[in-house]
């Protein structure tokens, strides 16, 4: 059946607003004026900052750095941003990639092959996903405190994979996975580039991404409209999950052992901050996919900075804590109406 | 007649897209029991909001003994002695009888709380209730009907002149209803004025002294209770306000024939519904037509699978199935809009095209996502062919107005082609102009062949565009009425028959 | 109810360690318990109000080691510990009031904003001092040398009494004020809370002012029980805090609870790593293992409560 129907009406086009320009509509346009204003100050006090060279085959200079750097937690806050915008949360990646990288190590060490050791570790990773969605979308916990279990548990566990002490492995082919280069582009920057671009499918080319932002919006309503909340919901725990995975194989092969203390400590946090700065909000609704990836970049670019600026590292977490409180108050609703109302007053 | 207690003189309230309230007068008398009725939306819990402090006003003025006054939370209006009970929310469940009592005027010794007093105290406020409870259990842990009755003691202090009542039965069995009137007689003799909201028509004619009634903003009634028969009652609060649709000449026309697309058969759940029987054909459009509280949602809601019912079969077709879940029911081709648009209908941050497309991609599931194209296709359809006033189809859904955000609702059931669209209550709360869209759509529809099972509070609606109506009453199926000729009165007649 | 859950527990588990191990139920074992979670448990207490609220206040391990750094930085300008340990005190007051506000006016989530605090303070740390400095002030030794005899050659501390009291303080804010009353107030139930005239603002910031205040004495017990200032130091003890709060029987989702169960929350973690490193088989990470299987058991319990009470107030 086609449904035609005459226009009986003429819509009446809501009004545009006057002259409000389309680029600050454009969500990636505030995190990469930020991203922009951290490069610009890098680019007086550090000449030198652009420059990129290739030295043996592969590329260096502080952008490539930024990138490399920031490759685990880009990896870890895709998958964050999937979960956020279904409105959950998942504080257990920091311990995911503990236990990831704990479990690799193990397999090694137990003589299996490479290809094997990472299939293996993936799948860890999916149960511990599977596990959160489990005490999210069945048990009706709320997503802070059912991820809190893990986070707290998880590192237990990759202790006690470990046996309480930092294991080290050899292996060529995790090696090229976090520290090689393909070409003259290091890996783990094209790992974390894969893992983009799987994301973006997932979320851009199944309806994956619009079900997931729909119980992000709205849960109730996702139901009435046919939507499998809990599956959307366990599904984007076991990405996460996998994300927190494969940043953890990469963690972990790049110091060749795995420390179950340290690795991926507070990256849960740094995650967050991302998929926040990038303009996400934590009440869901959205997943921005390329936005959360400028977050990583302005927290990667902000550490970068201040160790190429000489200042000490030590104002590394005092200059992140202020611009996040400059971020958050800029996001808040309160205040962007008091600033929007200027705004508009000032306007004819 | 006694000079008035409380007055509200030409009060408005709007909200974003929505006049709440639009120039009400009421005037509320010591020692009568004041009803304020009307359907959901009408206005009423606004109105009550404003009168006690909850909710600033944006024009006209409150009076108290003739006296303007100004309310600026509800703890000022507790001050100059206007107590109210609020529907959804009153107390805290986890907090015991007597911390809920005694919150912010608790006793107090060195600046310490005495529970023991504070139990007391809480004690004392319930007898004069007559009510005698352990107040140190947590008040979760009492039936709805106790907490209710605290929340009342809560309300009634010793200086209270004014008592608002917001729906105080709608969770009590008889029993437990005749003891609060026997308190709210009691309160009346000691002069108090009590507002009193409900949708129980018998209760209001056991109690009331006086009705208004409230409809879409606006009072359209005000009579002594002994001068308002019910059915005069029941027809102010239907409403008389869709003479602009002509008369239902197409649908009588339209030939609804052949097998039943939708059967249901002693379809119910306890505590929710009886048990009913409906039957849909291509081309019907079947009126669910009730009071508040009658069970129009429930039907709806039991039949699309969105309440799990216990009882009942249905058939789709002539197949039978079972529907457990809004899923089973979209698969086999039915459509529900709902009447709550914001809370179970839209989501807000998503744009116009994705809330249109959502029903049909979920029909194809997650792998299958239409293309760009397709979708950028169906929307702008939708969007001309029901004339949604939005400047593309990018526009976050919650950016339009309420008519507007409805026709996004049912272009996304239209888009996902439906055998049977449910619509709960499809023109409540929008303007004048998307109302007559609406009406016009659901006709067009069902002359195209499409089944509609449509919930309504305006009668006038119903009756023009149904060709069969339900009648509900206490959550029961009480009648159905069809023929050539569907007569308002009769339907009034069948809400309002004891 | 909880509560009482919570003290079989604790219980269960120290008539564990006193069936397995020789001096395991001395007063030696207990007040040591006592002594070495003292500012864990003291930082709990002030999480308890806020989570009591409905809230969550990350920045508490931050706070501490902020502290700590601060008074020692003062201490080597010739501050008597006691003087600065005041100064820190109300600086924490004041920073978590400004939390309060920033949340209850701005509208962020606590989550996010005690997140970026957390960072602040711990950047502070860094910009004082990169190393561990002492506190050689003699005051600090003779606070920690200080203690009461208990019969059967245990001992209770300093830090333990200061616990103690903290406790005794908080127990009587919560259970006996209206401030106590309106917390429980709004974390049951913000709205009606609000429609039953509680002030909502003001409380937001009294109970984020009284976790920065307990957060920041936490600091100052850390800083005596160990004599120096770490930058590093009490990195996570939010998550232990937390977690002494919800094994103490506090719903995560605010309300309800009791602030006396978060001393016993605090006391079931640190008997379990004192179990721990009596055996001496058992490896660190057992502990962890245990307070997330707790943790697990606990929150399912409440859920299961929470559930058949949220079934109660639908209206029919």
């Amino acid at each position: 059946m086609k449904i035609e129907l005459p226009t009986s009406a003429a819509p009446a086009l809501a009004r545009r607003s006057a002259v409000a320009p389309k680029i600050f509509e454009w969500r990636a346009f505030w995190p990469l004026l930020a991203l922009g204003l951290i490069l610009l100050v890098d680019a007086f006090i550090s000449p030198g900052f652009f420059s990129i060279r290739l030295v043996e085959g592969r590329l260096y200079g502080s952008l490539i750095d930024i990138l490399y750097r920031g490759a685990p937690t880009a990896v870890v806050a895709l998958g964050m941003a999937v979960v956020i915008g279904a409105r959950g949360i998942d504080l257990s990646v920091g311990a995911v990639i503990a236990i990831a990288g704990a479990v690799m190590t193990e397999l090694i060490h137990g003589g299996m092959s490479a290809p094997a050791v990472l299939l293996a570790t993936l799948f860890v990773s999916l149960i511990c996903g599977l596990w959160n969605g489990v005490l999210v979308a069945f048990l009706d916990i709320q997503p802070i405190i059912a991820t809190l279990i893990l986070m707290v548990a998880g590192r237990g566990v990759a202790q006690m994979i470990d046996a309480g002490t930092i294991v080290t492995f050899r292996s060529e082919f995790f090696s090229a996975i976090s520290t090689g280069r393909l070409g003259p582009i290091p890996s783990r920057i094209v790992v974390a580039a894969a893992v983009y671009a799987l994301t973006w499918a997932a979320m851009r080319r199944t309806a994956l991404g619009l079900f997931v932002e729909s119980v992000g919006a709205n849960a109730e309503a996702s139901r009435l409209t046919g939507i499998d909340s809990k599956f959307v919901t366990v599904a984007t725990y076991l990405i996460s999950g996998v994300a927190a995975g494969i940043a953890g194989i990469l963690i972990t092969s790049d110091i060749r052992g795995s420390d179950a203390n340290n690795a991926g400590l507070w990256m849960e946090l740094d995650a967050i901050l991302a998929v926040v700065l990038g303009g996400g909000s934590l009440n869901g609704g959205r997943v921005y996919i390329f936005n959360t990836l400028i977050g990583v970049l302005i927290i990667q670019s902000l550490t970068t900075s201040i160790l190429v600026s000489g200042l000490p590292p030590e104002y590394n977490l005092i200059v992140k804590a202020i611009v996040v409180f400059f971020c958050l108050l800029l996001q808040a609703r309160p205040v962007r109406q008091a600033v929007g109302g200027m705004m508009w007053a000032k306007r004819p | 007649m006694q000079a008035a207690k409380v007055e509200l003189i030409g009060v408005s309230k709007s909200f974003p897209g929505v006049t709440a309230l639009d120039n009400v007068d009421v005037a509320f008398q010591p020692g009568e029991v004041h009803a304020l009725l009307g359907e959901n939306g009408a206005g009423k819990s606004t109105l009550i909001k404003i009168m006690t402090g909850a909710l600033a006003r944006d024009a006209g003025a409150v009076l108290m003994d003739g006296k303007p006054i100004e309310l600026g939370s509800p703890a000022a209006a507790q001050a100059v002695g206007i107590g109210a009970v609020y529907q959804e929310v009153n107390l805290i469940p986890t907090l015991s009888v007597a911390a809920n009592l005694t919150l912010e005027r608790q006793p107090r010794r060195f600046g310490f709380i005495s529970w023991r007093k504070a139990a007391d105290d809480a004690r004392a406020a319930l007898a004069r209730l007559d009510i005698s409870i352990d107040v140190e259990r947590p008040l979760g842990s009492y039936s709805l009907a106790v907490q209710h009755l605290v929340a009342i003691a809560r309300a009634l202090r010793d200086d209270t002149q004014v008592l608002v009542l917001d729906e105080p039965t709608a969770s009590l069995d008889a029993r437990e209803v005749e003891r609060l009137f026997a308190i709210l007689r009691d309160l009346k003799a000691r002069g108090l004025a009590i507002v009193f909201i409900t949708h129980f028509l018998d209760q209001v004619y056991q109690i009331a002294d006086r009705i208004t009634v409230l409809r879409n903003g606006r009072r359209v009634g005000a009579a002594p209770a002994a001068k308002l028969p019910q059915v005069e009652l029941v027809s102010l609060m239907l409403g008389h306000e869709l003479q602009a649709v002509e008369a239902r000449g197409a649908i009588a026309e339209a030939k609804a024939g052949g097998e039943p697309v939708l059967s249901v058969k002693g379809l119910g759940a306890k505590r929710v519904m009886a048990p009913f029987d409906l039957e849909l054909r291509a081309g019907d459009v079947l009126g669910l037509a009730g009071l508040l509280g009658s069970g129009r949602t429930e039907t709806a809601k039991l039949v699309f699978g969105a309440t799990p019912a216990d009882s009942g079969a249905i058939h789709v077709g002539g197949k039978p199935v079972a529907i457990r879940s809004p899923r089973q029911a979209i698969q086999l081709g039915i459509g529900f809009c709902p009447e709550d648009r914001k809370r179970e209908g839209l989501m807000l941050e998503l744009t116009v095209r994705e809330n249109i497309i959502l029903a049909l991609q979920t029909k194809r599931g997650w792998l299958r996502l239409l293309s760009a194209a397709e979708q950028e296709q169906l929307a702008s359809d939708m969007i001309r062919a029901l004339a949604i006033a939005t400047p593309d189809a990018e526009k976050p859904v919650g950016q339009l107005s309420g008519g507007n955000q409805q026709k996004v609702i049912l272009a996304r059931w239209l888009v996902s082609n439906p055998r049977v669209l449910i619509l709960d209550e499809p023109t409540r709360g929008i303007d004048v102009g998307a109302h007559a869209e609406i009406v016009a759509l659901i006709r067009r529809l069902c002359a195209e062949g499409m089944a509609l099972l449509v919930a309504s509070s305006e009668l006038d609606e119903i009756v023009a565009f149904s060709n069969r109506v339900a009648v509900l009453r206490d959550r029961r199926k009480v009648a159905e009425i069809a023929g050539e000729t569907i007569e308002r009165d009769d339907i009034v007649q069948a809400i309002a028959a004891p | 109810m909880p509560l009482a859950a919570t003290i079989v527990v604790f219980l269960a588990i120290y008539a564990f360690g006193a069936v397995a191990y020789n001096n395991f139920l001395s007063t030696l074992v207990f007040g040591d318990l006592l002594t070495d979670n003292a500012f864990v448990i003291i930082a709990a207490i002030g999480a308890t109000f806020v989570i009591l609220s409905g809230g969550i206040d990350l920045s508490v391990g931050s706070m501490i080691g902020f502290v700590s750094v601060a008074m020692a930085a003062l201490d080597a300008h010739g501050w008597h510990p006691l003087l600065s340990g005041l100064l820190m005190v109300s600086f924490g007051a004041m920073f978590g009031g400004v939390m309060g506000a920033l949340i209850d006016a701005c509208d962020i989530q606590p989550f996010i904003l005690t997140l970026a605090a957390m960072f602040l303070l711990r950047g502070l740390c860094f910009v004082i001092t990169l190393d561990s400095l002492p506190i050689n002030h003699p005051f600090v030794a003779a606070f920690s040398d200080w203690r009461i005899p208990l019969p059967g050659g245990g001992r209770l501390s300093a830090s333990a009494l200061v616990m103690l009291a903290s406790l005794a303080a908080a127990i009587a804010l919560a259970h006996f004020t209206r401030f106590g009353a309106n917390v429980y107030a709004i974390g049951g139930d913000r709205n009606s809370a609000r429609l039953m005239g509680a002030p909502i603002r003001r409380t937001m910031v009294q109970v984020y002012a009284l976790g920065g205040f307990y957060g920041a004495l936490a600091g100052v017990a850390y800083a005596f029980y160990t004599g120096s200032g770490y930058p590093l130091a009490a990195v996570g003890v939010e998550l232990d805090a937390i977690a002494a709060v919800v094994l103490g029987g506090t719903l995560l989702t605010g309300g309800v609870g009791y602030v006396a169960g978060t001393l016993f929350g605090g006391l079931i973690q640190g008997t379990i790593q004192t179990l721990i490193t009596f055996d001496g088989r058992l490896t660190s990470w057992w502990t962890k293992i245990v307070i997330g299987a707790l943790l697990f058991f606990f929150i399912t319990a409440q859920r299961s409560i929470t559930r058949s009470t949220a079934l109660m107030r639908r209206p029919a």
